[in-house]
């Protein structure tokens, strides 16, 4: 992937943290001793990320460099290595969509099936009104969960073809639901309720124990 | 001093050492694509993967620092299995390209596949494709082939002080790029293409021009500069076709600049191939050697020895000033100069015209003061050396001049040249810094050395090396940066005026003035020669530049390449380099030119040969006979105790590209300068 192909066709003139922001930048400044403030690269990337549309404008690296006293090419290497940081506009809803074994057996086709259908996008596109982008990514670490779709900052877990597209008309609508397992269940708990000890109840068992030492 | 075993012989190797080093030690060659001795180690490519003793896998040797009691074994069956794996995974997206790869011959990749590899690919799926990059006219990409070694990177980052390389992206998708693609800005640029192991960078202008097998490879020395880097020309049918740097650990490493690499294609161009006499019409008409010989033998008859001078341009070789010198002294004319720049040193005493604390003395120092000099475009390998002092040290570096960009920081103290009056008496602060310094060094260049008051800097820097303890010990921290090849051998052999001569700006007037009336130049094209209607002006040189342009009488003479002959570095230095071609048309060696013009005039010169010439100019001046050493000079005093006359200094080079005839004639150096953003040579002649 050539460096064009990598960052966006229309970049900004120029980039400038908000006053919010600056107080957040010396905040993780001082966390590192300053002949080691490169190491505030992620953090910062990340602020101009959230600061920016979900994406990093070129004009964001090159201010990120000069107050890191980087070499621009260092901070656009670690902006390139992580699929974490956009280089290009994305939409308002960035999906980002596990396909990695556990979320593929558990039905991760299915989901990607249901985005080409009512979205009309794969992986890497945005639809034209610029609400919804989708990137299969590796692994979210939510295994127990899958298969998950990460909207921005937040996992939507559970999902099969019905859900996701009930998930898409919702965030579609403005009106994104409560993140966590779209099937209902607390955490990661066995989405078929408790199946052992099942006919234990924590009072009887402290009337066995009385019975066992008595 | 860790002891350990390598395929059961018992090495023992310097504490810091890497494993691979040990093997090395031992006689046991390891593949390697992104280990390099003088880069910062990566570990990425793991072709260097060996057994050792008690590990559950190989070990990258190159990135395993070696210890004690270690058993290495490099021939073990897992081992050759490791590499011929490694080579399959290099090879899956390695294209199969090598009939047309400028590499081919010389790749890393091709030799350790055919030595460690596999026999055949298993690999059946589509290879993975690049899009070239740009990184300037010197370097040509084709990054389909890169392995992702990042030996470039490190390059750029490390020994050229430019961080613009950098691996974009990660795992299949990763690529080798400069930031948006700009121009790679630096002097030393084009090593990255002996750095690739692969046929990723390769070299714009040898494009597609050669096999290395075809060519004749002969070793000499780069006179672009006064650093006297060791170099290989690569020669094909009487032409140049390339230059590569030749290890020298004392002087240029395994560096060159690119300005030493790429102005070949300068010698190609605007040649003077036959003599030329300004006719009546005012115009040079080709004419043979009989006839210029004569023509000049009749002028120095006419001016007499003291209307006659001769300058010695900054690209000639010893034996040729050493050859002039003796005519000049035959002929009885004191009116001769090798200080073309017009650098105030009167070559009396050694140790004030030479880089005494040597090249390699640069790892040594803690303090550095840098005067009237741009190290970065006058000498750039040795700048890449500082520069690693500084990186590996807390050097203190300042500099007095311009302010620039030398890739690493450096103190700007002012331009003024008063400033060096407050060095000299103490109260300035960093005369401080260079007292308690234990190896100070401070590096003058021309640009303070050519101004009016020459002298009394070059008096005040003795005094500033005096009280600052840079001589003594075994230690001589008082360096001169020459920006000429033929200056350090002009000036040992005493190629300046004696008594009652006339120094090059007093000859420039007085054949403006038509007191001089026999003006020599050899080689000298670096000078303001209009107006010189009133002498007979004889240019001798090999290209058609200014002083051809300025001459009544061109006398054709063989570029460095052409001839052998024995430079002297700025430390002082005298190496040999060797003829790699003949010299184009009806053009001599300048030895040979004196020595015919010699006959004619009826003077014996006592020499009929180079060996002759040479045996004379050894038995004058025995340094020239310790090939490749140096002999140190003896410290004692010189320049003037005159006041300064303040203004400004400045640097001695403030162009790179083009700062000779060679380089001026070269469309890459001009290609070069275009890249960098400096107008074009056209544009800055108007």
């Amino acid at each position: 992937m050539s460096i064009e192909a990598l960052i966006a066709e229309e970049q900004p003139e120029s980039f400038a943290f908000t006053a919010a922001n600056e107080k957040e930048i010396k905040r993780i400044l001082a966390k590192y001793p300053p002949e080691r403030k490169a190491s505030a690269v992620m953090p910062l990337l990340d602020l101009a990320q959230r600061q920016h549309d979900n994406w990093i404008p070129m004009a964001a690296i090159e201010e990120i460099a000069k107050r890191l006293d980087m070499a621009k090419i260092r901070v656009l290497e670690v902006a390139s290595f992580y699929t974490m940081f956009n280089l290009k506009p994305v939409g308002r809803y960035f999906l980002q969509l596990c396909g990695t074994t556990p979320c593929m057996l558990r039905g991760s086709d299915d989901v990607t099936r249901c985005i080409k259908d009512k979205l009309g996008i794969a992986s890497g596109e945005t639809t034209p009104d610029g609400q919804f982008s989708l990137l299969e990514v590796e692994c979210l670490g939510a295994c127990v969960n899958a298969p998950i779709v990460q909207v921005n900052d937040d996992f939507y877990e559970d999902l099969d073809y019905d859900s996701t597209a009930r998930l898409l008309e919702a965030l579609a609508a403005g009106k994104p639901p409560a993140p966590g397992s779209v099937a209902g269940r607390q955490g990661s708990q066995s989405a078929a309720g408790p199946t052992s000890l099942a006919g234990l109840k924590p009072k009887k068992a402290r009337t066995a124990r009385k019975a066992r030492h008595a | 001093m860790p002891k350990l075993t390598v395929n059961g012989i018992e090495v023992e190797v310097e504490a810091g050492a890497t494993v691979l080093q040990a093997c090395e030690e031992a006689g046991f060659e390891i593949p390697r694509f992104c280990y390099h001795d003088r880069l910062s180690i990566a570990g990425n490519c793991r072709m260097c993967l060996v057994d050792m003793e008690r590990a559950p896998k190989p070990i990258a040797s190159c990135a395993m620092p070696a210890a004690d009691g270690m058993a290495i074994d490099t021939q073990s069956e897992r081992v050759k299995k490791a590499r011929e794996g490694v080579m399959e995974f290099l090879l899956a997206n390695h294209p199969l390209d090598c009939p047309i790869c400028d590499q081919g011959g010389e790749c890393d990749l091709q030799d350790q596949a055919m030595a460690f590899g596999g026999d055949a690919s298993r690999y059946t799926e589509n290879k993975r494709a690049v899009d070239e990059k740009h990184m300037g006219p010197l370097i040509k990409t084709v990054m389909t082939r890169c392995i992702h070694c990042t030996r470039c990177v490190r390059f750029a980052t490390e020994v050229a002080g430019v961080p613009d390389l950098g691996a974009i992206g990660r795992g299949e998708t990763m690529e080798i790029t400069t930031y948006l693609e700009k121009t790679l800005a630096s002097e030393l640029s084009a090593n990255v293409i002996d750095l690739c192991p692969v046929g990723a960078l390769t070299s714009q202008p040898y494009a597609f021009v050669s096999r290395p097998w075809e060519l004749n490879k002969v070793e000499s020395v780069d006179v672009m500069d006064a650093q006297g880097s060791n170099i290989r020309i690569d020669a094909r049918g009487g032409q140049v076709l390339r230059v590569l740097p030749r290890l020298n650990e004392v002087v240029n490493e395994e560096w060159i600049s690119d300005k030493a690499r790429y102005a070949i294609d300068g010698l190609r161009r605007q040649r003077l191939d036959q003599p030329y006499l300004r006719g009546s019409d005012g115009r040079l008409h080709p004419a043979s050697w009989p006839e210029a010989l004569e023509a000049l033998r009749a002028a120095i008859k006419k001016a007499r020895p003291a209307g006659m001078g001769a300058v010695i341009g900054d690209q000639l070789d010893a034996e040729s000033i050493f050859a002039v010198k003796t005519l000049m002294d035959k002929l009885g004319s004191p009116h001769l100069d090798c200080r073309q720049d017009g650098a105030k040193l009167d070559g009396k005493r050694r140790a004030s015209y030479l880089f005494n604390s040597t090249i390699a003395g640069i790892d040594e120092a803690d303090a550095l003061l840098i005067i009237g000099s741009n190290p970065r475009l006058e000498a750039p390998v040795m700048n890449a050396r500082i520069r690693r002092r500084w990186l590996n040290s807390d050097i203190k570096i300042a500099h007095i001049g311009p302010e620039m960009d030398l890739t690493y920081p450096s103190e700007w103290l002012g331009e003024e040249a008063e400033l060096l009056a407050g060095i000299a008496d103490g109260s300035h602060p960093f005369a401080q810094l260079l007292q308690q310094a234990e190896r100070p060094m401070l590096i003058l260049g021309s640009g303070a050395l050519r101004r009016a008051d020459g002298a009394a800097i070059l008096g005040k820097a003795r005094q500033i090396a005096e009280q600052t303890g840079m001589t003594g010990k075994g230690w001589n921290g008082f360096n001169v940066l020459h920006n000429a090849a033929s200056r350090v051998a002009g000036l040992d052999i005493g190629a300046v005026p004696s008594k009652g001569g006339m120094a090059v700006a007093e000859m420039l007037s007085a054949a403006r003035a038509g007191s001089l009336k026999l003006l020599w130049l050899l080689g000298a094209d670096e000078l303001d020669l209009a107006g010189l209607e009133k002498c007979f002006t004889v240019y001798q040189g090999h290209h058609g530049d200014a002083g051809a342009h300025a001459a009544d009488l061109v006398l054709p003479a063989a570029a460095w390449t052409e001839k052998n002959g024995l430079y002297v570095n700025f430390e002082g230095r005298v190496q040999q380099g060797l003829r790699a071609v003949f010299p184009p048309g009806e053009a001599r060696e300048d030895w040979a030119i004196i020595r015919a013009l010699a006959e004619l005039l009826g003077v014996n010169l006592g020499f009929d040969s180079l060996d002759e010439l040479r045996q004379m100019l050894c038995a004058s001046h025995p340094q020239f006979a310790e090939l490749d050493e140096i002999t140190p000079a003896k410290w004692g005093k010189f320049g003037s105790t005159a006041r300064l006359k303040g203004g400004v200094v400045e640097a001695g080079l403030t162009e790179f590209y083009m700062s000779c005839a060679i380089s001026r004639a070269s469309q890459t150096m001009a290609a070069c300068r275009k890249a960098a953003g400096q107008p074009d040579a056209a544009q800055a002649a108007e």
